[in-house]
Order: C-alpha cells, then sequence, then structure tokens
C-alpha cells in the first residue's frame, strides 16, 4: 500500500508539469496585464515597454515558464533598458515554493494572497460539505425506503429539478425568497452580501448568518444528485442476499438498513463524493462572486480577467493539486472499506 | 413417407407472426415507453418553437433596441416579461438568446463529440506511444475543473473577435469563441469512453477477420468498431448539449461570455444579482428557459440510456 501511495504521488510530478505548462501558455499568451495597470487611462508605448520588462513579460515564454517554474536570481535581468543585464533576478520559482509577485497588487506575494482567501473559502465549503453528505443520505434513505410513495415522487421530482439548475439560478431564487420577500412579510431577512455586516463586524454570529444562503445555494444542487444516486444504491442493496439473510437471522429493520444495506450502498458514494469535492471549488467562483463572498473563487475571477499570472496560476495549481490529493485518498479510502479490492 | 413429414409439420405450432425487430427499433420501443424522456422531448420541442418561432413576431432589432427612458420596468401588456436595464424588451430577448444558447449547446457538443470520439478512437485503436501521450493530455485536462479552464480561455480570444454576417445577421464574435472553448474543455470524458471501449472491441474476433481480409485501419475504426459503441457517445452527446448550455449561462454571468447586443440566456442574467430585489424579472424568466432546457434534456439523456443500454433488453 505503502509503495502504491508512492507510486502514485510520483505520477502526479509529471501530470503537475504538463497541467502548468498548459495552463501558462495560455495564460500568458491569452492576457495583457500591462492594459489595466493604469486603471482608464490606456498605458502609453513607452510605459508598456518598460513596464513589460520590468514584470519580465518582454521575455520568451519558454524563459518566463522557466523563471516561473524555478526562478531567475541564477540569471540576470535587464531592468533599465539599456540592453546590458545586470540586475540579478529575485524570483525564486514554483519549486522553491514562490509563484511570483502579483502583478495586479504590485509588490505582494502572489501566494500570501491566495492564502489570505483560502480560510474564507474552506469555512464555506466544508460545512457545505457535511452538510451535503448527510442530507444526500438522509433523503436517499427515505425515498428508497419508501420506493414510489408521494413523498418519493415529490422528493425525486424536486431532485430532477435541482440536478438541471445552474448555481445562480439557485442562489438567486434562494436570495429572492429568503432575503427579500421574508422581509416583505416581516419575517427575519437573511443577509446576501459579504461575510459580515461592517456596522456589526466580523462577530461569529455575522458570519454563520451570511453563511446560510452561500452554503444553501452550493448544497442544494449536490444533494438533489448523490440523494438520487444513495436512493438507487440503496434499493439495489436492499434486494440482496445478505440482506435478506440479516431479516432472516432476525435483526431489527434499523440495524438492516443502516448496518447492513445502507454500509454497503454508501460505498460507491465514496468515489463520487471524493472525486467532486474539488469540483465543489469551481461551484464557489460562481457562489462567491454572487454573495460577494471574499474567498479564493472571487479571488480567481478579479484576477483572470486582469490577467495577474502569478496569483491565477497559485490558485489554478492548489486546485489541480488538491484534485490528484482527493483522487488519490479516494481510492485509499475505497481500498479500505471495501477489502476485495486491493492495490499492489 | 411424406405424408409423415406434412403431418408432422401440421402438428407443428404456429410460427409466431410477430417480426423480429431491428436494434432501432427496439430502441426505439423502449425509450418510447419512457414517460419522463417523452416529457423531454415534447419540452424541447416546444423550447425551440417557442426561440425559433417567436422572431416571426418579433425582429431583431426590436430584440436590440435600447430605450433608457423604459428601463427596469416590471412586466407590463406592452412588455409581458418586463425591459432590462437599459430598457430593452425580455421577451424579445428571451427568444433570440434562446435561438444562441440552444444553438451554442448543439454546436458545442458537436465539437466535443468529433473531439472525444477522434481522440479516444485513436488512442485506443493504435495504442502505444499516441495512447500515452494523448491520455496523459486528457488527464491533464481532466484534472482541472472545467469552469476554470473555460473563464481562463475566455479571455484567449476574447473582443479579438470580428462580428460574424450570417444569414443576414450580425453575431458577436465571442459566440464563436464560446463555441469552441466549451466543447475543447468538455471532450475529456467522452475521449475515456470511447478508448475504453476500442480497446476491449478491438481484440474481438470481427475485428480480426476484418483485419484478415485486408480491411484498413480507417474503416476498421469507422465502419466496424464505432457503430458499436455508439450508445455511450450518444447519450455523452445529449448530455453534453445540458452541460454547453450551462457553461455558456456560468461564463456568460461571470461577465466573460458572450458580448451584447447579441443576447443569450446566460448573457441576459450578467449582473443580475444587482437586481435579486428591485426587478426579479431581470433573472426569473431567462433562469426559468434555462432550467427548463436543461431539465428536458436530462430527461432525454435518461431516456436514451435506458433505451440504449442493452443488459435492459425488454
Amino acid at each position: 500500500m505503502t509503495r502504491y501511495i508512492i507510486r502514485r504521488l510520483l505520477q502526479a510530478i509529471p501530470l503537475l508539469f504538463v497541467i502548468s505548462i498548459l495552463l501558462f501558455v495560455l495564460m500568458r499568451t491569452a492576457s495583457d496585464p500591462i492594459a489595466t495597470m493604469g486603471g482608464r487611462r490606456v498605458p502609453r508605448a513607452d510605459e508598456r515597454e518598460r513596464l513589460s520588462r520590468q514584470l519580465g513579460l518582454d521575455k520568451p515564454l519558454y524563459l518566463q515558464y522557466v523563471y516561473w517554474l524555478v526562478g531567475n536570481d541564477w540569471a540576470k535581468v535587464d531592468l533599465d533598458g539599456d540592453g546590458v543585464a545586470e540586475t540579478p533576478g529575485q524570483q525564486r520559482g514554483v519549486v522553491r515554493g514562490e509563484f511570483g509577485k502579483s502583478m495586479v497588487s504590485r509588490g505582494r506575494q502572489a501566494w500570501d494572497i491566495i492564502w489570505e482567501r483560502v480560510p474564507n473559502t474552506l469555512i464555506l465549503m466544508i460545512p457545505a460539505e457535511i452538510i451535503i453528505i448527510l442530507f444526500s443520505l438522509a433523503v436517499g434513505v427515505f425515498s428508497a425506503l419508501r420506493q414510489y410513495s408521494l413523498a418519493d415522487n415529490v422528493i425525486t421530482a424536486i431532485s430532477f429539478i435541482g440536478y438541471s439548475m445552474p448555481i445562480f439560478f439557485v442562489a438567486l431564487v434562494s436570495m429572492y425568497i429568503f432575503a427579500v420577500q421574508f422581509k416583505q412579510w416581516g419575517l427575519p431577512a437573511l443577509p446576501t452580501v459579504g461575510m459580515f455586516d461592517p456596522k456589526v463586524g466580523k462577530t461569529p454570529t455575522q458570519v454563520a448568518l451570511h453563511m446560510v444562503l452561500p452554503i444553501f445555494s452550493i448544497a442544494f444542487i449536490s444533494i438533489a444528485g448523490y440523494s438520487r444516486y444513495v436512493r438507487s444504491q440503496m434499493l439495489e442493496t436492499m434486494h440482496q442476499d445478505y440482506v435478506r439473510t440479516a431479516r432472516a437471522k432476525g435483526l431489527s429493520e434499523r440495524v438492516v438498513i443502516f448496518g447492513h444495506s445502507l454500509k454497503n450502498a454508501s460505498l460507491p458514494l465514496v468515489t463520487i463524493i471524493g472525486l467532486d469535492i474539488p469540483l465543489l471549488l469551481a461551484g464557489a467562483v460562481v457562489t462567491e462572486t454572487i454573495f460577494a463572498w471574499p474567498g479564493m473563487g472571487r479571488l480567481f475571477i478579479d484576477h483572470v480577467s486582469r490577467g495577474d499570472t502569478p496569483v491565477v496560476m497559485g490558485i489554478l495549481m492548489l486546485v489541480s493539486v488538491s484534485v490528484i490529493l482527493f483522487q488519490l485518498l479516494t481510492d485509499i479510502t475505497y481500498a479500505w472499506l471495501d477489502p476485495r479490492i486491493r492495490y499492489e | 413417407m411424406e405424408t409423415i413429414v406434412e403431418e408432422a409439420v401440421a402438428t407443428l405450432p404456429e410460427q409466431p407472426t410477430t417480426k423480429a425487430l431491428s436494434l432501432r427499433q427496439m430502441v426505439w420501443r423502449r425509450f418510447r415507453r419512457h414517460k419522463m424522456a417523452m416529457a423531454g422531448v415534447v419540452m424541447l420541442i416546444l423550447l425551440v418553437l417557442y426561440s425559433f418561432g417567436g422572431s416571426l413576431v418579433f425582429t431583431e432589432e426590436y430584440a436590440n433596441y435600447t430605450d433608457t427612458s423604459i428601463r427596469l420596468q416590471p412586466p407590463s401588456r406592452e412588455h409581458p416579461f418586463g425591459t432590462d436595464t437599459v430598457g430593452r424588451d425580455i421577451l424579445a430577448r428571451t427568444i433570440y438568446g434562446g435561438q444562441i444558447s440552444l444553438l451554442i449547446g448543439l454546436s458545442a457538443a458537436a465539437i466535443e463529440v468529433v473531439a472525444g470520439v477522434i481522440i479516444g478512437a485513436l488512442a485506443g485503436y493504435y495504442g502505444g506511444l499516441l495512447d500515452g501521450i494523448s491520455m496523459r493530455f486528457t488527464e491533464a485536462m481532466f484534472t482541472i475543473p472545467q469552469l476554470f479552464l473555460l473563464l481562463v480561455m475566455s479571455k484567449y480570444f476574447s473582443n479579438k473577435m470580428p462580428d460574424v454576417q450570417v444569414l443576414g445577421r450580425t453575431f458577436s464574435g465571442s459566440v464563436i469563441v464560446i463555441v469552441a472553448i466549451i466543447g475543447l474543455t468538455s471532450w475529456m470524458y467522452l475521449a475515456r469512453i470511447v478508448r475504453a471501449n476500442f480497446l476491449s472491441l478491438k481484440e474481438r474476433e470481427f475485428i480480426l477477420a476484418a483485419n484478415t481480409i485486408g480491411v484498413r485501419n480507417v474503416p476498421i475504426i469507422f465502419r466496424h468498431i464505432l457503430p458499436n459503441t455508439m450508445a455511450p457517445i450518444i447519450v455523452a452527446a445529449t448530455l453534453g448539449v445540458a452541460n454547453a448550455i450551462l457553461a455558456e449561462a456560468y461564463i456568460s454571468f461571470l461577465g466573460l461570455g458572450v458580448r451584447p447586443p447579441t443576447a443569450t440566456w446566460g448573457n441576459m442574467l450578467e449582473g443580475a444579482y444587482n437586481y435579486v430585489e428591485s426587478a426579479p424579472w431581470l433573472w426569473i424568466f431567462p433562469g426559468l428557459l434555462i432550467l427548463l432546457t436543461v431539465l428536458s434534456i436530462n430527461f432525454l439523456g435518461d431516456g436514451l440510456r435506458d433505451a440504449l443500454d442493452p443488459t435492459t433488453v425488454t
């Protein structure tokens, strides 16, 4: 098992390498960070030349990538534009833990900017994921036990609709119902924008209140999808021989359902959820934009539109690494839960 | 002797009169019984009628006509769906936006299928180095969530594409960009399925037979193996249309998609979160149309999956 993990981790290195080349080339050829640097004013030609020299954007693309990857403190750069490279480079490169300086927030390390936002995204994502797992198991088991009843049909209809909803539509509708309509009906309305009310300050209650609607929007769609899956898995395991045996042994219905049926039904769910967790980050881009939540997703949107390669690459590499790690983690968990699976 | 045979024939049970069904008839029969799938088809036909038939009622100039004196008007007799932030009629825009959204969905799915099938087929059939390289590339593309790729790529050509004239109508060049990038970021799943099917099918006897009689590689791939792996391709293509419509909506919603004046259901929602309270009609109608379309395509895809899956022969 240890050898398997080590091999998988080693395989991830070339994969990350390919991903980084792909994204770096796309990012650097697609965007012009200098265009937005002067605010609304378009930079003059000489300013453009000076800025691109200082930011190292005048170098050929492959060299920019090499500098990004391993840094440029071993090379000399020409900062004053006299054609002589005399100043030693300052970048340390990704492999030595530096993603370079942000081009939008000048002078700040991209990694520091990203790291500031990660906790904000995580306090949305972790509770959302817990709610998703608990509710989809509960809803799925509930409808499987009452197959084709009225409640099951209603849940099926809602989950089909939820599954087809774009996340922003869920967000807009929930904002409309829980914030706008609740206010009109005189009920306590939920806040829709930001992490806390600036008048009250960043107290835990405020943050918790502001988390309700974003988490609801994120969770709703996933619960709709997963609960269908749990339901069909449950229906399948409930007719297996080992469940009949458990019943024949005289076990209580509760033990049969939760101890024997659900335990086996939830196995494949591990795979699906494990592979989907990093995808929640993509959903976070939209959710954080709508609810003005200062997380990583909104940071990505703000910086991708201004061509800030170091920050955007940092976020994308972070996401890619987490995708790969979760894939590995999923495989390990699965092997641990299902003794029939053995990795060589 | 002959009479015995005749007698024996006469005592045989009557031959069944029902004809054997062809595969296509069997699939159709199973599909027709799938109530949700049929409902999806009907809804889709209605949506197509709405967005293409509607252009007989409203002209495109009307859909793009701005009049800021009537901005943000609630639904009324004159403007049944209200007006948007610059006074355009939302009903007319959902009609023209629907055309673009549906076309984006279909053409992006077409690109997805072509790319996925070609890459999957070549990798699976030839194997070796080609397989190694293309599968590493597929894995790399698969690792980055699609929305991130789309947002990075939507910068690639945006604002550089000139407007295009098709059938006397002007489309924002960004439509083509969006179609291309959605298609090029969604083929990975299909490529993997096709590759897996090719890997197992190419070892079968009928391929060996085709090889023996000297059929060339290209006909083997397209005429012998591909038809046998059509079922997952059809299902993936159907669901691909829904995903492409959603993807367009996401990037347009975030302001990096199709540029105005060309309307799509997605870009009608751009900035709508600023009007949650003051003008809900801005986002309710295009949002509902996206929801209905995706829902009916998902129903259709589900029905196709059940109908095409040979393990559920009825």
